[in-house]
């Protein structure tokens, strides 16, 4: 416990294994804090401003309003995961497995919701 | 968590390897190197931060399809919830994630003292977070907006203007009987969804007085910070499902 280690030192974890253990500074967490606050507010803001609707066909709608609310969402989250969460300095395993996760998930809802908006409901 | 086992375990293997002290204590002898050790247990996290997508992923697919099915109680019950609330809610929780990085930093940079500021800070916040939670929800229940109980009350949506403090901001129309009913799914799934992300929170903040006590003591600021660093993971993760929880509660149709 006490003993000395060789080992990652005070910031200069780059020199040992490439980018394994890269130390990100304070100022690039600041940064992305400060993002994080501007999104929020701009959510927030937007929420108040009708953005009106996109008529894609008979029936079909889609709101603007919440597109732009979950595009800013996706945004932050984007920032969160590569900087707070370190993946913009991880290994190609842990890069390409939290890729595959998020596509299956993409996967598994559009299939669901494929399946809930193409069911003849109460016809059967 | 285990510096005793892997100093019993350093007593019989220093026959094992002449030249100990080639390693560090912490490194257990099934890794070749240290940051094999701290790869393996990192992409282990995310794995496990994989499953936890898939459980909250069925709840937003349940909250997709509701809300286009029974969209007008969504918007009349998403009126309800206070933008104050959530959104200061929000600006704390990512403030506690930008100390929870600082923690790891200082961790990586083996400062105790600011280890041990940071992870206060983010227990501080932690505590906000669920203090404001407790003063929404509570609103909720004095209201009878809390689904599932008798005494839920549809008065608020079958004549808004009963509510004058809603009211008077969105002027909402009556919903129908059938479609006042179904606010009470807004709610459901409200709870569900605040409720399990506030269960994330707990756990969370008990890990964080575990990680706290233990870093009193100088753990985590001799180079071994894995486990930090792995529950600033979680940390951050339960943050981006709020980041979500956020719009798509709060923010319907506020115009």
């Amino acid at each position: 416990m006490s003993e000395p280690s060789q080992h990652h030192g005070q910031g200069n974890g780059d020199q040992h294994h490439g980018d394994q253990h890269h130390i990100v500074s304070p100022g690039i967490y600041a940064a992305i804090l400060l993002a994080l606050l501007v999104a929020t507010a701009t959510t927030c803001g937007m929420s108040y401003i009708d953005l009106g609707e996109w008529h894609i066909a008979a029936g079909i709608t889609l709101f603007w309003n919440p597109v732009v609310a979950l595009a800013i969402a996706c945004t932050k989250m984007t920032l969160v995961v590569l900087f707070f969460m370190h993946i913009k300095y991880s290994t190609k395993l842990t890069k390409l497995t939290v890729i595959a996760g998020f596509f299956i998930f993409m996967g598994l809802i559009s299939m669901t919701l494929s399946d809930y908006v193409s069911r003849a409901w109460g016809r059967w | 968590m285990s510096d005793s086992t892997a100093i019993a375990q350093g007593a019989t293997a220093d026959a094992a390897h002449p030249q100990h002290g080639e390693h560090p204590p912490y490194q257990r002898h099934h890794f070749e190197t240290v940051d094999q050790q701290f790869d393996a247990t990192n992409f282990a996290m995310w794995l496990f931060l994989l499953t936890e997508v898939m459980f909250f992923g069925g709840l937003f697919t349940a909250y997709l399809i509701m809300r286009n099915w029974y969209y007008r109680a969504f918007v009349e019950g998403s009126h309800q919830l206070s933008i104050l609330w959530g959104t200061a809610n929000t600006t704390v929780l990512i403030i506690s994630s930008f100390t929870m990085a600082m923690a790891v930093w200082s961790a990586q940079m083996r400062r105790k003292r600011s280890l041990l500021v940071f992870l206060g800070l983010t227990f501080v916040l932690g505590i906000a977070f669920l203090g404001i939670k407790g003063i929404e929800w509570h609103e909720k229940w004095v209201k009878h907006h809390v689904p599932g109980i008798h005494d839920y009350s549809e008065q608020a949506f079958l004549n808004p203007a009963s509510d004058p403090e809603v009211y008077k901001e969105y002027h909402d129309k009556p919903l129908s009987p059938a479609m006042a009913q179904k606010t009470e799914e807004y709610f459901f799934l409200y709870f569900a969804m605040t409720g399990m992300h506030a269960l994330h929170m707990v756990i969370g903040i008990g890990l964080l007085v575990y990680i706290f006590i233990r870093a009193r003591t100088g753990a985590y600021t001799n180079g071994h910070f894995t486990f930090v660093e792995n529950f600033g993971l979680y940390w951050h993760f339960v943050d981006i499902i709020w980041i979500f929880l956020y719009p798509l509660l709060y923010l319907i149709s506020r115009y």
